[in-house]
């Protein structure tokens, strides 16, 4: 695991879970400017507890997390989002009794100083956030309701974006268009992309660089060629 | 003619009913309804109001303004006890409620102790106004007009505002609310504050009409637990309908059978309210959607 700066996330020997019972063990990893790296590993590795160790609503108890060059592991969940980093969390989360256009509205709140926000990217890729801007979240479908997430930490422009597995109860056409849409946000706009996932496919288009998690620590790092090695993929998942 | 007087009478009665509920609940409604907090407070932040409105009435500032402070100190005194001691209980619903049972105990105590048993309080403004035979209280008809707005302000602030939209992504998701950038702490702060400064501007606005008594903030004790209790978690869907209902109830059996009766009256109807509809009037009608 190299740490230079280049890269935009780097986590060291970090150890975090729930209570007194640590799930992840000394894991460490590094998301270079502009990549899309991918963690994939079967239920209950630990990639939930990552990601919500990433965007601060676990603490770490151990090791070091590094945005931008600074450690944030001190820092509340708001102040590390405020700092540019999108979270999309397992589930969608959107906030149901609220419209769809006051869910994006949330989403502002990760602008840059005198950077502003951006609507007009987040209804050309999703159209129907604005069709339905009026409408309450929580009658959107599972779909439409992980376009909402996905357009929610887009508004502000992040630097990061963290996606608990996008492609969890989604119809397969519909995450397509997700995986479409956020390799286009990464390929024109440059953001950095870290995602946790269980579908192979959506991790063989999507992905540059991916680890491996097992029992809450990192297993293996593969890189692209390897990731295109379906029956070697398989291989390793079935670990 | 005596159908129209009759009418008018009725519509007095609802009116002010309706009025002093919505103005003592509202506070204890926003306080519970976005944090969960039973505020047993509340009528002490009522006191407040009331007792800086009438103190700085009595120094010569115009009325308006003198309820302008009261509910502002009401407000403050409020974000200084959440910063200090509520924000502690958040997840601690029981011991919340005997904390601010214990802070309206020392601050009932405590002005009693300081100053003194009652204090000089100031007289109704407007004068009346007559229908056919009865004269009716202006100011009364004032405070009704003085609920409404509240209601119609309240709702603009929570639908229309970034700090409303920030408040219910906080109540409904806290930790996503936490993750999407949202300060929920300060969220809670500020939505505490501005549940004491309600409760303050009932007190400073029926201020006039009662006696200043460190013990006031429970004249209104009833009316508000009742009210929050029927409507339910939800201030728009509940405390306006719930103060309406009640005020239908309490206006029709005090012109019957008196003031005792309008209270009685009331407390049979949360009890049916409890049994019935536990959620109360809000529960009820968000049934059934996410």
């Amino acid at each position: 695991m190299t740490t230079n700066s280049t890269n935009l996330l780097s986590v060291e020997g970090v150890i975090s879970g729930y209570g007194t019972t640590s799930v992840l063990q000394e894991v460490s990893l590094s998301v270079g400017r502009g990549e899309v790296v991918a963690v994939i590993g079967r239920n209950g590795v630990g990639k939930t507890t990552l990601m919500k160790t990433l965007i601060g609503l676990i603490k770490n108890r151990q090791g070091i997390i590094r945005f931008d060059g600074k450690d944030i592991s001190a820092l509340e969940s708001h102040e590390r989002a405020r700092l540019g980093i999108g979270y999309i969390p397992q589930g969608r989360e959107v906030f149901s009794r609220m419209t769809v256009w006051e869910n994006l509205k949330v989403g502002e709140m990760l602008q840059q100083p005198g950077e502003g926000v951006d609507y007009e990217r987040v209804y050309e890729f999703f159209p129907i956030l604005k069709e339905r801007a009026n409408q309450r979240a929580g009658t959107f479908s599972g779909g439409q309701q992980q376009q909402l997430a996905i357009g929610r930490a887009m508004v502000g422009k992040p630097k990061l974006m963290l996606l608990d597995e996008p492609s969890e109860g989604i119809q397969p056409n519909i995450v397509k268009d997700i995986s479409r849409n956020i390799l286009k946000l990464n390929r024109e706009l440059g953001v950095t992309i870290l995602l946790v996932e269980q579908n192979l496919d959506m991790i063989m288009t999507m992905a540059q660089r991916c680890y491996v998690m097992d029992k809450g620590k990192i297993t293996h790092e593969l890189a692209n060629e390897q990731l295109r090695d379906r029956d070697a993929m398989r291989r390793i998942l079935a670990v | 003619m005596e159908y129209i007087h009759f009418a008018f009478t009725a519509f007095y009665q609802f009116g002010d009913a309706f009025a002093f509920l919505v103005l003592s609940a509202m506070g204890l409604a926003v306080i519970f309804g976005m944090m969960g907090i039973i505020n047993l407070a509340h009528g002490e932040f009522i006191m407040c109001g009331a007792y800086v409105t009438v103190a700085t009435a009595r120094l010569g500032v115009p009325l308006p303004i003198a309820m302008l402070c009261g509910s502002l100190a009401a407000g403050v005194l409020g974000m200084v006890l959440e910063r200090t001691i509520i924000h502690r209980l958040y997840h601690r619903p029981l011991d919340s409620i005997v904390a601010t049972w214990g802070i309206s105990l020392i601050l009932t105590q405590g002005t009693l102790i300081v100053l003194g048993s009652s204090m000089a309080g100031i007289s109704t403004p407007l004068g009346s106004f007559s229908v056919g035979n009865y004269s009716y209280s202006t100011y009364r008809m004032v405070l009704l007009g003085v609920a409404v707005l509240v209601l119609i302000g309240l709702y603009l602030l929570f639908h229309h505002t970034t700090f409303g939209i920030h408040s219910r992504a906080t109540i409904q998701a806290p930790h996503m609310a936490k993750a999407a950038g949202i300060d929920t702490g300060r969220m809670y702060s500020l939505t505490f504050g501005l549940g004491a400064a309600l409760a303050g501007l009932a007190g400073a606005l029926y201020a006039p009409t009662i006696s200043i008594v460190p013990t006031l903030g429970a004249n209104f004790l009833v009316e508000s637990f009742v009210t929050v209790v029927v409507g339910g978690a939800d201030v728009f869907l509940g405390t306006a309908p719930a103060a309406a209902t009640l005020a239908v109830i309490k206006a029709f059996l005090t012109g019957w059978q008196g003031q005792l009766m309008g209270q009685v009256g009331l407390l049979i109807t949360v009890m049916v309210v409890i049994r019935i509809l536990p959620q109360g009037l809000s529960g009820w009608l968000l049934k059934g959607r996410t």
